[in-house]
C-alpha cells in the first residue's frame, strides 16, 4: 500500500506540475495578453493611451499582443483568435465589443476578459474605465481663469452617458471658478474625423469660443485654435507637441497602473470577477502637459482641488448644482452615486447645446 | 459679435469650399479616370497615401509645393499598379481599387506610425487682387489657400480638356467604344493608362490637403472616407469636372451646416444632413440610370468598368 500511496503522490505531483501554473500561480513574465483596439495606435488619443498601457505591460515582461482598427462588427472573430492561442488576459478596449466579449469568454472560461468602458460581467469578464471625468474637471477649473469671452468651446463625440459624463463634469469645473462662462457643444457624431473636428473648433470660435476642449479622438481641434491663436484642451493622451501653443492641460488616462494591477492578479491566481472604476488617486488618470501660459498660481489652485478629490474631501458631482433648464439636480450636502454619474443623461446648468434628436 | 443671416451664410460656405476642396479634388480624379472606363474604387487608399507623402516632404523640406508633387507622383505610382492590373492584365476594376484602398490605409497606417506629435505649419489663405473685393462671392471663393486656387484651375483646365479638345474626345471615346478607338488606330493601353493614373495623381493631391491645409499633422486614417464620398460623388456629378465642384461643394456645406447649424436656432437633425449627400447621389444614379435607358443623352460611360479585349468582343 506503501508503494501505491507514493505512486499515487507522485501522479498527484506530475498533474500538479503540469497544471500547477494556475495552482500555484505563476510569474508574470509567463503571461500572454492580447489586446483589441477600435482605432488606429497612431490616434494619439484613445487607443494611442491603451498602447501606452500595453507598452507597459510588456516592459514588466508580459507577452503582448494587439490588433488595431477593429471594427465592432468583426470583433468576435478577432476576440476569438486571441483566445485559442491561449492568451491568458484579453483586453477588449471599447465600448461596442460588449457583447462578443461576453460571447467569446463563455467558449473560453480559462481565460480572463477584460472590457473597457462596459457594465456586462461574467465568471471571466471584468469590466474597467478610469474616472477621467475627475481630470475633465480640473481642466474645466483652467479653462474657467483663461478664458476672456467667457464662452468656452467643446466637440463632442457621440452623445452617449460617458461623453455627457465628461462635458458635465468639465462644466462644473468651469462654473466652480467662473460662474459666468457657458460651455457651448457641438457634436461631430464621430469618434474620428480630424477634418471635421478641425472644422467644428472653427464653428465654436467663429461663435465667440476662445477656448476648445475635445472628447474625441485626434487633436485636429487644438491645431486648429493654435492657428488662431486660441487655447484648447486635449483629450485622453498629452496633446502638447501637437499645438504647444495652445494647449493648457490634457486629461488623461494612464492605463500602465491599471494593466499593471490585473496582470499582477491572474498570475497570482488571485483575480475575481469585478467593475473596476478607478479614480485619480489611482494615478489612472491626471491633469498633464500645463502650458506656459497656465500660471503658477492657476495650477496650485488646480493642483489643491485635485488633492482635495483624491482626499474624498470633494466631489465632482457634489451639489448643489443645477441642470441644465435650471432645475435643481443635487441638492447642498448630496452627491450623485456612482450608478446615477455612469448613468447621467442630461447637461448641467452652463452647457449650451442639446443632445441631438435622430 | 452678432452676425447677421447673410454674415452667418457666407461663413458656413467659406468652410464649405476648404472642407469640400480634398473631395473635389478626388472627384476630379474618378471623372478622368472612369470617362477612360476605368473605375477607380482606391480612392480613399490613394488620398492617405497622397497625404501622408505630403506630410513627411512638408516636415523634411518645408516646401508646400515639393510636397504635393510628391503626393501626386506618390499616389500616381500606387495607381499604376491598378491600371497594371485592371487595364494589361484585365482583372476587376472593382476588385483591384478596393485591394488598393486596403494597400493605401495599410501601407500609410504602417509607415506613418512613428509621426505621431509631429505637425508642420498650415498653408496661409490668400487674398486674391480684385477678385476678392466682389461682394459675397470674393469672400466665399477668393480668400482661399493656394491649393484652393489650384482646385479652380484644374476643373477648367479638365473641363476644357475633356470637352474642347481632340484628346478629350478620345480619352470619352475610350470610355464608350474602346473596340472602335482601337479600329481607329488609337490605342486603348495608352490613353487609358495616362487617364487613369492622371486621375489618381489628383486624388493624391486630394489627399495632402489634409495636413496640408485641414489638420497640420499626420494620423493613422486621417481622411476618415472621404475618398469613398469621391467615389459617389463621380457618379452624383454625371461624370463632369463642372458639376464635380458643385457635388464636393454641397458636400462641404452639408458638413460646415450640420456643425454650425447646432449653434443657432434652426434645428435639423445632424444624422439627417450627414445623409443628405448619399440622398442625393443615390438620385443622381437613379436619373443617370433612366437617361442612359432612354438612349437621349449617355451621360455614363458606357464601356466603363468593361476591360478592352482586343478583337475578342462584339
Amino acid at each position: 500500500m506503501k508503494v501505491f500511496r507514493l505512486h499515487l503522490l507522485l501522479i498527484v505531483a506530475v498533474i500538479l506540475a503540469f497544471t500547477g501554473t494556475t495552482v500555484f500561480g505563476k510569474d508574470i513574465k509567463d503571461l500572454k495578453a492580447a489586446f483589441i483596439y477600435v482605432g488606429p495606435i497612431g490616434d494619439g488619443g484613445w487607443t494611442y493611451s491603451h498602447d501606452l498601457g500595453r507598452k507597459h505591460l510588456e516592459k514588466l515582461g508580459v507577452t503582448t499582443s494587439y490588433i488595431e482598427s477593429v471594427p465592432e462588427t468583426d470583433s468576435i472573430r478577432v476576440i476569438r483568435n486571441f483566445a485559442r492561442q491561449n492568451y491568458d488576459i484579453i483586453f477588449t478596449t471599447s465600448f461596442g465589443y460588449i457583447d462578443s466579449t461576453l460571447t467569446v469568454a463563455s467558449e473560453f472560461p480559462e481565460a480572463v476578459f477584460m472590457h473597457c468602458s462596459g457594465f456586462k460581467t461574467a465568471e471571466n469578464v471584468g469590466t474597467y474605465f478610469g474616472r477621467i471625468y475627475q481630470a475633465k474637471f480640473l481642466t474645466g477649473i483652467v479653462a474657467g481663469y483663461m478664458t476672456k469671452s467667457n464662452i468656452i468651446g467643446v466637440i463632442g463625440s457621440h452623445p452617449i452617458p460617458e461623453i455627457i459624463r465628461h462635458i458635465n463634469a468639465f462644466t462644473l469645473g468651469v462654473r466652480s471658478v467662473n460662474p459666468d462662462a457657458k460651455v457651448k457643444v457641438i457634436w461631430v457624431n464621430a469618434w474620428f474625423d480630424p477634418s471635421k473636428e478641425g472644422a467644428a473648433a472653427d464653428s465654436l470660435m467663429d461663435d465667440g469660443a476662445d477656448i476648445v476642449s475635445i472628447t474625441t479622438d485626434s487633436a485636429a481641434a487644438l491645431k486648429a485654435a493654435e492657428k488662431r491663436g486660441k487655447y484648447a484642451i486635449g483629450n485622453d493622451s498629452d496633446m502638447t507637441l501637437y499645438a504647444p501653443s495652445a494647449h493648457l492641460a490634457s486629461a488623461v488616462l494612464n492605463w500602465g497602473v491599471y494593466y499593471e494591477y490585473i496582470a499582477k492578479q491572474v498570475a497570482a491566481g488571485t483575480w475575481k470577477t469585478s467593475k473596476d472604476w478607478w479614480g485619480i488617486e489611482s494615478g489612472i488618470t491626471d491633469i498633464v502637459g500645463f502650458g506656459d501660459m497656465v500660471t503658477a498660481d492657476i495650477r496650485e489652485k488646480v493642483n489643491k482641488k485635485k488633492e482635495e478629490i483624491i482626499a474624498e474631501k470633494y466631489f465632482v458631482f457634489q451639489g448643489p448644482f443645477n441642470k441644465q433648464d435650471g432645475s435643481p439636480a443635487v441638492k447642498e450636502g448630496e452627491k450623485l452615486t456612482d450608478d446615477q454619474i455612469w448613468s447621467i443623461d442630461y447637461f448641467v446648468e452652463g452647457v449650451v447645446g442639446s443632445l441631438p434628436k435622430s | 459679435m452678432e452676425t447677421t443671416a447673410i454674415e452667418w451664410i457666407v461663413i458656413v460656405l467659406v468652410s464649405a469650399v476648404k472642407m469640400g476642396t480634398p473631395i473635389l479634388f478626388g472627384t476630379l480624379g474618378g471623372v478622368i479616370s472612369e470617362r477612360a472606363g476605368v473605375i477607380n474604387l482606391g480612392m480613399e487608399g490613394l488620398m492617405l497615401i497622397g497625404a501622408l507623402t505630403s506630410f513627411v516632404v512638408k516636415l523634411y523640406t518645408g516646401s508646400t509645393i515639393l510636397a504635393v508633387s510628391a503626393a501626386a507622383f506618390v499616389a500616381g505610382a500606387a495607381t499604376f499598379l491598378h491600371a497594371l492590373v485592371c487595364i494589361s492584365m484585365r482583372a476587376s476594376q472593382i476588385a483591384s481599387g478596393l485591394a488598393l484602398t486596403m494597400f493605401g490605409t495599410g501601407v500609410s497606417g504602417l509607415l506613418g506610425d512613428s509621426l505621431t506629435g509631429k505637425t508642420v505649419a498650415p498653408l496661409m489663405d490668400i487674398k486674391l487682387p480684385i477678385l476678392s473685393s466682389i461682394p459675397l462671392i470674393g469672400k466665399i471663393f477668393f480668400m482661399q489657400d493656394a491649393l484652393v486656387y489650384f482646385s479652380y484651375i484644374s476643373v477648367a483646365v479638365i473641363w476644357y480638356l475633356l470637352f474642347y479638345t481632340r484628346i478629350g474626345l478620345n480619352i470619352r471615346s475610350m470610355g464608350e467604344a474602346p473596340e472602335v478607338c482601337d479600329s481607329i488606330g488609337l490605342s486603348v493601353m495608352k490613353y487609358r493608362y495616362a487617364a487613369v493614373i492622371i486621375g489618381g495623381m489628383m486624388v493624391g493631391i486630394g489627399g495632402a490637403y489634409f495636413p496640408m491645409v485641414l489638420t497640420s499633422f499626420w494620423v493613422d486614417n486621417l481622411t476618415a472616407g472621404r475618398g469613398w464620398i469621391a467615389v459617389a460623388l463621380v457618379i452624383f456629378a454625371f461624370w463632369h469636372p463642372g458639376k464635380a465642384m458643385f457635388g464636393a461643394y454641397l458636400f462641404g456645406a452639408a458638413i460646415s451646416l450640420q456643425l454650425r447649424l447646432q449653434l443657432i436656432d434652426i434645428k435639423i437633425s445632424p444624422y439627417f444632413l450627414a445623409m443628405f449627400p448619399f440622398i442625393l447621389t443615390i438620385i443622381a444614379l437613379i436619373i443617370a440610370t433612366i437617361r442612359n435607358n432612354k438612349k437621349k443623352i449617355a451621360v455614363m460611360p458606357a464601356s466603363l468598368g468593361e476591360a478592352f479585349f482586343r478583337g475578342e468582343k462584339h
